[in-house]
């Protein structure tokens, strides 16, 4: 299959006004300006088309059943006593037929953390994948080809896996890459006297971080435990095994949840104490200089959600913001272009959005905030492949590399602009018609835990 | 909005980090430990340099006149909740001690300012009275503008919250009927239960200690071991049966404070102090026998039953047994005006102005062991200082400027002419984001 007479933005490379993508075996085979056509080719005519890399959700849950939004809940940010985060950790409304993905390690109450509360560290994305998951098509749409898609349930809730968004495959096709990390969640509802969701420790915030330190102190120990018995083990009593410290030890890099500028310290702060290679998620204040200089000394890389703080809507008008969430929602969508400035490695990632109209928007805002066209596109392409480790297959358009690539009649990311089609592992698709209805909000906008 | 930013910047951080050298002049100035003065106080490098009627005032100082004005030392509170993200209470467990406050200091919580403006400079902040064995607990200065870790009271030995009482067995006792939650009750239900949770606590503590010591003994012979299982919840127990953690234990009841002494006495540690100990009149002497100390209100009590049997005469009486005594907060909203608790002090009880005052500064610094840092105006200390344009003990006082560690972290002109500038920047949010809002509309609902 060859593009030809296109515009070709390669991201890793300079752009070619007009030129030629030849894909072969679900792979680039060549690009250029004077690329030959394969004789062999089906040929798609490029003139007046720009072909992209295809775009790439840095954090996802399309392809896992019944998953919640990945999204970064926030912590009270005001007030003395008795706030807590009230993010439920099961969505209400399924965005997929419901499949039994959590384990139940919350169906008993909990005495603490030996019981592993909320624990499926073991528990691998590219295991679970839903091939039929239907936002796979709707977010394809919108010219995303690959998703870091994760488990989201629980405090270790799994392993991500980098997946391409195929149809009609088998699930073990479409995984790129697996483990991608472990993906970390700092909520549970609690209260005075009372547990967490469904009972039982950890009920606060202190006791989610507690619990997450105790883990790795665990998985430490666990680790040595193991390693004597290999040594040698006459005399020595078995280690147990236990499921959720694998699943731990086996996770090569961790995503935290940060928010605000205060949990984007303590975030990059616990990390540093869990001697983890740490990712953080959400990120919504990231636009104060404070945060991108914290970020910039850590060398800790940012998943920023696209769903940018707005207004609730139907709102108590006597019900003021303060000064802080005016200003956040003023100012979010400035980050990226502040951290692109500061030298922080980041890419987007959907949080809940997956219509395409809103997909352009979102990064429509921060291209009007000052994010350059050409730093949109990397924060969607190469930024998450690099974060992922997946660069040398994902995220740019360049010989070898998997055949993913959109193709537009216009600028990506324009109003106006239409996805023509998208190339997946070097299969064509043409994208659907939008679903009616939603108001050119995400689904998920109405469901708890979004960004808001 | 540059110039917004420049003055939230500027009313976050009044002075800049690296202290100047300032003198306080004209002042009266009442140091708790050596009397009240009228004079200066020169404060260098962020500690109280000279205290007296005349001092050397350095060349180029920046002078602040508090004619007929009061300085007192930095309110410190001795239980107080603010500064905490997400709930003060881990309540799933009857011991938390694996949780720690230090985890979820928020630096940005508006309270803080709020108590400065009160005068309050330095807060024990605790975990909540859930629990039997409640999380970690530690000291904070009002740094408002500063990062989670520079709010921490360097060198304060940490501490934990212990509760006796209604609070820790409420779990244990889950009300039924309509409505009623389907939350499994928790052990214990009584306070027989309570001590008895305690104690296991500790037996495990014991064992957990012996183990690590063992250890540790062999370790240090050169024998290669692998280490104990670090067990958080029973890392601080130990740290306490070695005398390296404080216990704040929340309680009214005269029974139960006798209860948990014999307790402290049977496992070999002490009870810093007693919070909130409305009965603590009724023992005030085995208190003083124990060496601990009493953190109490003025006349907040009648809010349940087993705070019933309190008077306002609490403080006055424990302190002439020999106990230390501090008026606390427990509540954003009392904690900024303390200096009227202190006051209280005197109308309940006759204890004198100086020893009202230490209620509030010099007695939680002791109780928290900081008070070589805080708590009085001394050469030497740090320069924590509240200058009050009225005679502080009083309604009437307002706070005009808090100093911490010699740099001003709250200034009255400053908030009050500050305000416009910050109401007029929210209004131009606010409609920025209507307009907007009215743009958007109509591509929203195209007439459907």
């Amino acid at each position: 299959m060859a593009v030809r007479n296109a515009r070709i933005v390669t991201v890793s490379g300079p752009v070619i006004d007009k030129g030629t993508v030849v894909l072969r075996h679900g792979l680039i085979e060549a690009v250029g300006e004077n690329v030959a056509v394969p004789p062999d080719a089906m040929v798609v005519e490029g003139e007046g088309l720009t072909v992209y890399p295809g775009l790439v959700d840095g954090l996802s849950t399309w392809g896992m059943p019944g998953a919640a939004p990945a999204t970064a809940p926030t912590t009270a940010g005001r007030g003395g006593r008795g706030q807590i985060a009230t993010t439920p950790l099961t969505p209400a409304t399924p965005a997929t037929p419901a499949a039994p993905t959590a384990p139940a390690a919350t169906s008993t109450r909990v005495r603490g953390p030996e019981d592993r509360p909320a624990t499926t560290s073991w528990v691998k994305a590219a295991d679970e994948i839903s091939p039929t998951d239907r936002r796979i098509e709707t977010a394809r749409s919108a010219g995303f080809t690959t998703a870091v898609t994760f488990p989201t349930t629980g405090i270790f809730a799994g392993q991500g896996a980098v997946i391409d968004l195929l149809s009609g495959q088998k699930a073990g096709e479409m995984v790129v890459a697996s483990p991608a990390g472990q993906y970390i969640s700092l909520t549970r509802g609690g209260g005075f006297g009372g547990g967490g969701m469904g009972g039982g420790f950890p009920g606060s915030l202190m006791g989610v971080i507690a619990y997450v330190r105790q883990i790795y102190l665990d998985a430490e120990h666990y680790k040595l435990v193991k390693e004597a018995y290999a040594r040698d083990p006459r005399g020595m009593t078995r280690p147990e095994y236990d499921r959720a410290l694998e699943g731990v030890l086996e996770s090569k890099q961790i995503l935290l949840p940060a928010n605000r500028l205060v949990e984007i310290d303590r975030m990059l702060r616990f990390a540093a104490e869990l001697k983890q290679r740490a990712i953080l998620y959400g990120a919504r204040e990231g636009y104060r200089p404070e945060a991108a200089d914290l970020l910039k000394k850590a060398r800790v890389p940012v998943l920023m959600s696209l769903h940018w703080p707005e207004a609730p809507r139907d709102a108590n008008p006597e019900d003021v913001d303060s000064l802080r969430t005016l200003e956040t929602r003023d100012q979010a969508a400035s980050a990226p272009a502040l951290l692109k400035k500061a030298g922080v490695q980041f890419a987007f990632y959907s949080d809940g959005l997956e219509q395409p109209r809103d997909l352009q928007r979102a990064v429509k805002k921060a291209i009007d905030a000052g994010l350059s066209r050409g730093d949109a596109l990397r924060a969607l392409t190469l930024s998450p492949a690099e974060i992922y480790g997946v660069a040398d297959r994902l995220g740019s358009i360049e010989k070898g590399k998997i055949a993913n690539l959109v193709v537009t009649k216009g600028e990506l990311f324009d109003d106006q602009t239409r996805v023509q089609f998208i190339f997946v592992d070097g299969r064509k698709y043409t994208p659907v018609v939008e679903t009616p209805g939603t108001g050119g909000r995400g689904a998920a906008a109405e469901g708890p835990g979004v960004n808001q | 909005m540059t110039k917004l930013k420049i003055l939230l910047a500027a009313s976050i951080v009044l002075a800049p980090l690296g202290a100047e050298t300032t003198v306080i002049r004209n002042a009266t100035i009442m140091t708790v430990t050596k009397g009240t003065v009228k004079g200066s106080i020169v404060v260098k490098d962020g500690k109280i340099a000279e205290v007296g009627e005349k001092v050397m005032e350095p060349a180029g100082a920046k002078i602040i006149d508090a004619g007929g004005q009061y300085v007192i030392p930095g309110i410190i509170d001795c239980h107080s909740h603010i500064a905490v993200d997400g709930s003060v209470n881990e309540g799933s467990v009857s011991v938390s001690s694996m949780v720690d406050i230090k985890d979820v200091i928020n630096p940005e919580d508006i309270a803080i300012y709020r108590a400065l403006a009160g005068g309050v400079t330095t807060a024990n902040i605790l975990h909540g009275s859930a629990n039997a064995i409640g999380g970690q607990t530690l000291v904070l200065k009002m740094r408002w503008g500063r990062d989670a870790q520079g709010l921490i009271f360097e060198g304060a030995m940490p501490g934990i919250k212990f509760a006796l009482g209604e609070n820790p067995k409420r779990a244990g006792n889950p009300q039924g009927g309509r409505g009623a939650t389907t939350v499994e009750a928790r052990y214990p239900a009584t306070r027989m239960g309570i001590e008895d949770t305690i104690r296991e606590a500790f037996n495990e503590a014991k064992a957990y200690k012996a183990e690590w010591d063992a250890y540790n003994a062999k370790a240090a012979a050169g024998e290669r071991l692998i280490p104990p299982r670090k067990d958080l919840k029973l890392e601080p127990l130990k740290e306490i049966l070695e005398g390296k953690r404080y216990i704040h234990a929340h309680c009214y009841r005269a029974d139960e404070i006798l209860m948990l002494m014999r307790v402290a006495d049977d496992f070999g540690f002490k009870i810093r102090t007693f919070q909130h100990v409305l009965e603590g009149y009724k023992v005030a002497k085995e208190i003083a026998a124990h060496g601990a100390g009493a953190s109490t209100f003025s006349d907040w009590f009648n809010f349940k039953v087993e705070a019933g049997d309190a008077i306002p005469y609490n403080a006055a009486i424990m302190q002439k047994y020999g106990v230390v005594v501090s008026m606390n907060s427990d509540d954003a909203e009392l904690m900024r005006h303390l200096n009227t608790e202190a006051g209280k002090a005197m109308r309940y009880g006759g204890v004198t102005e100086t020893e009202a005052l230490a209620m509030v500064t010099l007695n939680p610094a002791k109780q928290l062991g900081i008070e070589n840092r805080v708590g009085s105006i001394e050469a030497g200390k740090d320069a924590d200082l509240v200058i009050y344009d009225k005679y502080p003990l009083s309604d009437f006082a307002k706070v005009q400027k808090v100093l911490i560690d010699g740099n001003l972290y709250f200034d009255r002109d400053q908030e009050v002419t500050g305000r416009a500038a910050k109401q007029a920047e929210k209004q131009r949010l606010l409609d920025k984001e209507k307009q907007e809002q009215q743009r958007q509309q109509p591509q929203r609902r195209p007439g459907a």
